[in-house]
């Protein structure tokens, strides 16, 4: 496997158009401006990148296949579909790449303690499992709703040694432990790395985010020119604050070719107000340290959002997807808690996968525009993680009763 | 810039109390600004309620939930409508404390015009930082509305850029975190406004956590002023409706403590 070039469309600004920035309270500026400057050291320091190559290939179990989806392709009758295969990563998410990339840096930088934020649980496992990988110090922050819906995450941060703190502020989701989370890194900047959990926040986090994240698609890359010499027409990721799609856009950016198109969650709809389909329902706004697009009222308050997927209902989306929006280079398109469910039960069946709830929204969205398209063309659909974590919700959601 | 904040401060130490508007409805909010004027506010901090005040500690964001529980779609509107009314009783200076959402939904321009109109003459933007200020600050001077810049004892040599930009006065953060009623303060405030000081002469204010006559009258002490959150907040949530009275009770207690007037010196 070839070393992740995190120096793709370099940006030391923190601004994609007018998108970005560091809205953030001034006991943190500091710290930032040093990770801002630690990363910019660290992603040219030859010790770092080997050893952040070996962790993504020793521990993490990279390159992630590339997989064609042979019955999904025959049965839709469309395009040929491939399937980025991230949910076969140790701890079963794109998280992990992240997580790997940022505690590394945290290690470099001297700090001792790791904080984040999750939704679903997946990034909080992935902290948490970095964090033992380096013997470091660990506190995960998730809404109480979460840690309801996601009891098993729960006991599997605190098996790996972190400890768990249910937020119970706001509409206790993924929002507010956001907040949380923040709130406790300004009263401990010292020997505490806030290890953000998708492509969003004030910068570099976007950037970094982006950079670690963009293996996906450095790797889908080079694997399709291997197993068919083209490049994909279009490439699908589901979109929550948006590192898995940045990371499986980012190496397509510059190729015009490749339709670039994030699914996100329309919950009950995205003309309901049980959404979270932040591009199409939401407008710009600043909020979480960076200028994007919201999920808000007409005086700037933020909504509650809704969507079946803890990993998606964020009412943000990180600045370089806005940027990409609203420069038209990636469509954004909603997909329904109903559709999610059906591409859940469909993949499981067609190929054998359990995918994430997550994934099964960008899932949908291929089960919906293949049969649009040539037998000649090509899709890569990023499967985030894996389902395991879903079943026992899917079958309430589909009134099953299960005897845990 | 003319600065309607600055000359407060002129002879004086500046005694700066905080609601939430809309804490716990309309026409509290207006009776509160005019007790605490009447209490002797040197200026009178509002607080915008937003949804999620990363910034404020536990009183504060219960302060918020309270102001937009039955309200959620609080228009900014509504929040001068209460300074429309409480202006017919005091001219005491307003300044606002709000996340910068707020000012960027309702217009950069429009919203410090509005400010202006009704003699606001500060906004205190905790999320909006010295690198993103430029965005707002040049409007907001064309209002005579002063951007109030916070700094913090992490600012390290952050401060003599934002204290070399500053206008009005300076809220000086006195300990790490977020708001909220404290017994210890960074220990070396004085040598934080001391370098405040060697850049500027913009007056600086003290606020995060104080909440005692004898913490306020410390930090006068130190600095220009005191500025006083979550206990004012404490009284709004204990007495609601009823509290007017008491804040402005409380403020003649404190502005006496800054003055260094205390009838009660520590016994
Ligand atoms: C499996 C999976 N996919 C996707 C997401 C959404 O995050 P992002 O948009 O940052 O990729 C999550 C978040 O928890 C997740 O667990």
């Amino acid at each position: 496997m070839t070393e992740l070039n995190l120096a793709l469309n370099p940006n030391t600004t923190g601004r994609y158009g007018e998108y970005g920035g560091q809205y953030i309270p001034e006991t943190l500026m500091n710290e930032l401006d040093n990770m801002a400057k630690a990363y910019e050291h660290f992603k040219n320091d030859p010790t770092f990148k080997t050893e952040l190559h070996d962790l993504l290939v020793d521990y993490a179990n990279r390159p992630s296949l590339l997989y064609y989806a042979k019955r999904m392709t025959e049965d839709l009758g469309g395009a040929q579909i491939y399937l980025k295969r991230e949910d076969l990563n140790h701890t079963g998410a794109h998280k992990i790449n992240n997580v790997i990339g940022q505690a590394l840096l945290a290690k470099h930088m001297g700090k001792t303690r790791l904080i984040a934020e999750t939704g679903a649980g997946q990034h909080g496992v992935a902290t948490a499992t970095i964090a033992a990988y380096f013997g470091m110090e660990c506190e995960v922050f998730m809404g109480k709703e979460d840690t309801d819906r996601q009891k098993l995450n729960v006991y599997r941060m605190e098996l790996l040694g972190a400890k768990v703190h249910p937020v119970t502020s706001g509409s206790m989701v993924l929002k507010d432990a956001i907040n949380a989370a923040l709130q406790d890194w300004t009263t401990r900047v010292d020997d505490t790395f806030y290890l953000m959990g998708s492509a969003t926040g004030p910068h570099p986090y976007p950037l970094m985010v982006r950079d670690f994240q963009s293996i996906i698609s450095q790797e889908s890359k080079a694997q399709l020119q291997d197993q068919t010499g083209q490049l994909p027409d279009m490439v699908v990721a589901c979109v929550g604050g948006g590192s898995n799609a940045i990371g499986s856009f980012a190496n397509y950016i510059d190729d015009p070719s490749v339709q670039l198109v994030g699914a996100e969650a329309a919950g009950k709809g995205v003309d309901t107000n049980l959404t979270a389909a932040t591009v199409e329902r939401g407008s710009d706004g600043i909020f979480h340290g960076m200028k994007s697009m919201f999920l808000q009222n007409e005086t700037g308050q933020i909504n509650p959002v809704y969507s079946i997927s803890a990993g998606l209902d964020y009412p943000g989306v990180g600045p370089e997807h806005a940027h990409l929006a609203a420069t038209g280079r990636a469509q954004y398109v909603g997909v329904t808690d109903d559709e999610a469910v059906a591409a859940f039960e469909y993949i499981a069946k067609t190929e054998g996968i359990v995918a994430a709830i997550e994934s099964c929204h960008a899932v949908a969205y291929v089960q919906k525009i293949a049969p649009t398209m040539r037998k000649d063309q090509i899709i890569v659909c990023t499967l985030s993680g894996r389902g395991d974590k879903d079943v026992a919700s899917i079958a309430k959601y589909k009134g099953v009763a299960i005897d845990e | 810039m003319n600065s309607q904040l600055k000359p407060v401060f002129t002879n004086q130490k500046a005694f700066i109390p905080f609601v939430t508007a809309n804490d716990p409805n309309f026409d509290t909010t207006v009776q509160n600004i005019v007790a605490l004027a009447e209490g002797g506010a040197d200026i009178v901090e509002l607080g915008v309620p937003f949804s999620d005040p990363v910034a404020d500690g536990p009183v504060i964001q219960a302060a918020d939930l309270r102001a937009l529980k039955d309200d959620p779609d609080l228009p900014m509107d509504r929040v001068f409508d209460m300074v429309v009314e409480a202006r017919k009783q005091t001219a005491v200076p307003i300044a606002f404390l709000t996340y910068v959402n707020i000012v960027f939904q309702y217009g950069y321009d429009a919203f410090c015009q509005r400010c202006a109109e009704l003699d606001i003459r500060g906004l205190v933007i905790p999320d909006l930082p010295f690198e993103e200020r430029d965005e707002l600050a040049p409007i907001a001077e064309r209002y005579n509305v002063d951007i109030i810049p916070l700094i913090t004892p992490t600012s390290g040599d952050r401060i003599a850029k934002i204290a070399g930009a500053a206008t009005g006065f300076i809220y000086v953060v006195s300990s790490l975190g977020v708001t909220g009623e404290r017994s210890q303060f960074n220990n070396d405030l004085t040598g934080l406004i001391a370098q405040i000081r060697a850049v500027t002469d913009v007056p600086a204010a003290i606020g995060f956590g104080i909440h005692t006559p004898e913490q306020a009258a410390e930090m006068a002490n130190i600095a220009d002023g005191a500025i006083v959150g979550s206990a004012c907040v404490n009284i709004v949530a204990e007495y609601g409706t009823q509290a007017p009275a008491k804040l402005r009770d409380y403020t003649r207690q404190m502005k006496a403590a800054v003055s260094g007037v205390a009838k009660n010196p520590a016994v």
